[in-house]
């Protein structure tokens, strides 16, 4: 889609969800009852998600993606900010007005075989939340059933329905995942690593049927993932999270050509492509690991293995977001 | 090149006895790996790459039904063995290993330091206090403190616990290391800092490593030569440059192919279809189903076919004077 396209349609339909000041902490507790503090997993995190386009959050393990995904999902109450759906907070809907919000986001898990009941066949598998959501009539969740299993090209569909999810490979396992996740039309999908289980040569194409998926339908949809290698191919813009925080976001090309934080530029630089050459020499890495998350360090989380940390600045006063480039933003003091 | 390789495998055959019928996990492999050389093994799962890296630690399970072939270490039959001598003269001795997800795999009630020290303890039969000594040195060499000699396995993050069990592979100072799935569980930066080590000590000790994966971008970190395998048969064994720039075997190609690339605008391509059922292999060329440029000679099993120097591959299209 070229750029002005999605900024009208930016400008006309205003966000469909948006995270303000999110925060996502869990306490922990010694012997059951004393409190020894909270695991900030999502610790001040703000975006807007237009209708019908296609995000990444980029990160690695421990950096509250999977957090901001349950969040985003309801299953975790934030502890602080909220969450706002087509204009009202998640916080403030009752137990109905919450049934319709979870009937209208999609969740795709990050583990196929777990997230399908073993002794379910698909049919059941995909009739179950239709039955939830209040379709009576078997005929027409068959229905839709089959429409669904169409969708994700498990057809016919007649040859998966009585299948159970062990006699699926794990291809064929996570298109069921999507297609229960599509059956009550939602308006967004949520896909939490959606392909880091499965064989490389089906990544692409899972990856590339949720794409799909997305812009027929003009879903929204939020990919997890910790891999910047395919997320040109099936996102529009990225979100790179460091530490419980987005640390930077722009537009796909934007980001991959031109990183600013000196965490995405050394995420960037650790990726390889299948080159003979790289054998010949040594990567750089920054030195370290990502901070505890219960203990953060103050002031910019990445500063520790930080090469252009600024003494007195970055090691005791967050940074903000700067716009470094046409809609690009960094939280680095580096761009003040 | 001159004197025999480290290792060389001929025909290796492994066939195991299963519910349903005897499942061919590898079906005639043969490679060679020289002095100070990674090698890596490329192949989806199932195709029996985990199974090799078992066969050449002799460490079989109990349901196999054929095991065959010829291995050679320094030019030395090993195959014939008893079990009792290969554990004393090589295994863990000239050759060691890390299993996939061997980090997960540590006592957790145990002090790394001593769990890394046992090869040392059993094979060697060194004391607790020289063996703790020589564990302190492969610590530094892969890159971890010596203070965590003294941490259990759960105050250890996954990139560390990765690099604890690659010391356990080398207090022994093997001449060469088998690692199945060294990094696929790591993320991008921890699995870099480990590519970094290995190419380190590769440098350093002249160790040789044998790398199983299916992740073709971090193998070309350290690959001098790479073995593609397909259902239990090796397609196609080349130089690392040589395979990475111009496979030759179909299935390489396409594999290539579907390697994401940063830089690169054009989606990957996934390769249709899904491997054969090693339980009932089809006659032919394993791979011809799938395959874009299969002719009517694909019926029959290939041979393998030398490509000039130091190229082999499986596929009827190599044979000489071949045109489909």
């Amino acid at each position: 889609m070229n750029a002005p396209a999605r900024d009208a349609r930016r400008s006309a339909a205003g966000p469909v969800l948006s995270a303000r000041d999110l925060h996502t902490w869990f306490e922990l507790r010694q012997w059951g009852f004393l409190r020894v503090g909270s695991v900030r997993a999502v610790d001040g995190v703000n975006f807007e998600l237009q209708a019908g386009e296609a995000v990444a959050f980029v990160g690695e393990s421990g950096c509250g993606k999977s957090s901001l995904a349950r969040t985003l999902l309801g299953l975790h109450q934030p502890t602080r900010g909220e969450v706002v759906f087509e204009g009202r907070s998640l916080g403030t809907l009752n137990a109905t007005e919450r049934k319709a919000y979870l009937a209208r986001v999609g969740f795709v898990q990050q583990d196929p075989y777990g997230a399908l009941p073993p002794f379910m066949d698909v049919r059941r598998i995909l009739h179950e939340p239709l039955i939830v959501h209040g379709v009576r009539n078997r005929a027409e969740r068959e229905q839709r059933a089959r429409e669904a299993l169409e969708e994700v090209r498990l057809s016919p569909p007649d040859d998966f329905l009585s299948k159970f999810p062990h006699m699926l490979s794990g291809g064929q396992q996570q298109r069921v995942v999507i297609a229960r996740a599509l059956i009550l039309r939602p308006a967004m999908i949520i896909a939490d690593e959606p392909v880091s289980m499965l064989d490389a040569s089906v990544r692409v194409e899972i990856l590339q049927l949720l794409r799909n998926i997305q812009t027929e339908h003009g879903l929204t949809l939020a990919f997890i993932t910790h891999d910047l290698s395919t997320v040109r191919h099936f996102a529009e813009r990225i979100f790179v999270m460091y530490a419980g925080r987005i640390v930077e976001q722009a537009e796909v090309n934007e980001l991959l050509n031109h990183p600013q934080h000196p965490y995405t530029q050394a995420l960037l630089a650790a990726i390889s492509d299948p080159d003979p050459d790289n054998a010949l020499h040594l990567r750089e890495v920054p030195p370290g690991e990502p901070p505890s998350l219960l203990k953060p360090p103050a002031g910019c989380r990445f500063h520790p293995r930080c090469n252009r940390m600024i003494a007195g600045t970055c090691d005791r006063d967050d940074p903000p977001d700067f716009e470094t480039r046409n809609g690009h933003l960094t939280a680095c003091w580096l761009y003040r | 090149m001159a004197g025999e390789p480290l290792l060389r495998v001929e025909d290796l055959r492994l066939h195991y006895r299963s519910g349903n019928g005897v499942v061919r996990a590898l079906d005639g492999v043969s490679f060679d790996v020289r002095r100070n050389e990674a090698l890596v093994v490329l192949g989806e799962s199932g195709c029996g790459k985990s199974t090799l890296a078992k066969a050449l630690m002799r460490l079989l399970p109990r349901n196999v039904q054929h095991f065959s072939g010829s291995l050679l270490v320094d030019g030395v039959e090993t195959m014939d063995y008893p079990e009792e001598r290969f554990r004393r003269e090589v295994r863990w001795v000239r050759i060691s290993m890390v299993m996939q997800a061997a980090m997960n795999a540590l006592n957790p009630v145990i002090r790394v330091g001593e769990q890394v020290a046992e090869p040392l303890r059993v094979h060697r039969g060194w004391s607790a206090r020289r063996a703790r000594e020589r564990t302190a040195e492969v610590f530094g060499l892969v890159g971890i403190s010596a203070d965590f000699l003294q941490r259990y396995p759960f105050e250890l993050s996954g990139g560390m616990r990765q690099r604890a069990v690659l010391a356990m592979a080398l207090v022994t100072e093997p001449d060469l290391v088998i690692m199945d799935e060294p990094t696929s569980a790591l993320d991008v930066l921890t699995q870099a800092g480990i590519m970094n080590a290995l190419k380190r000590i590769k440098q350093e000790l002249g160790t040789s490593f044998i790398l199983i994966t299916h992740d073709v971008s971090t193998s070309s970190e350290i690959a001098e030569r790479v073995a593609l395998m397909y259902a239990g048969q090796l397609v196609e064994f080349a130089d690392a440059r040589d395979f990475f720039r111009e496979p030759a075997h179909p299935y390489s190609k396409l594999l290539m192919a579907s390697v994401p690339r940063l830089h690169q605008k054009e989606t990957p391509v996934h390769i249709p279809g899904q491997p054969p059922n090693l339980l009932n292999p089809p006659e032919g060329c394993r791979f011809a189903e799938r395959c874009p440029s299969r002719f009517d000679r694909c019926d029959r099993d290939p041979e393998t076919f030398r490509i000039g120097e130091r190229r082999t591959v499986r596929c009827w299209l190599h044979a000489p004077g071949a045109r489909p």
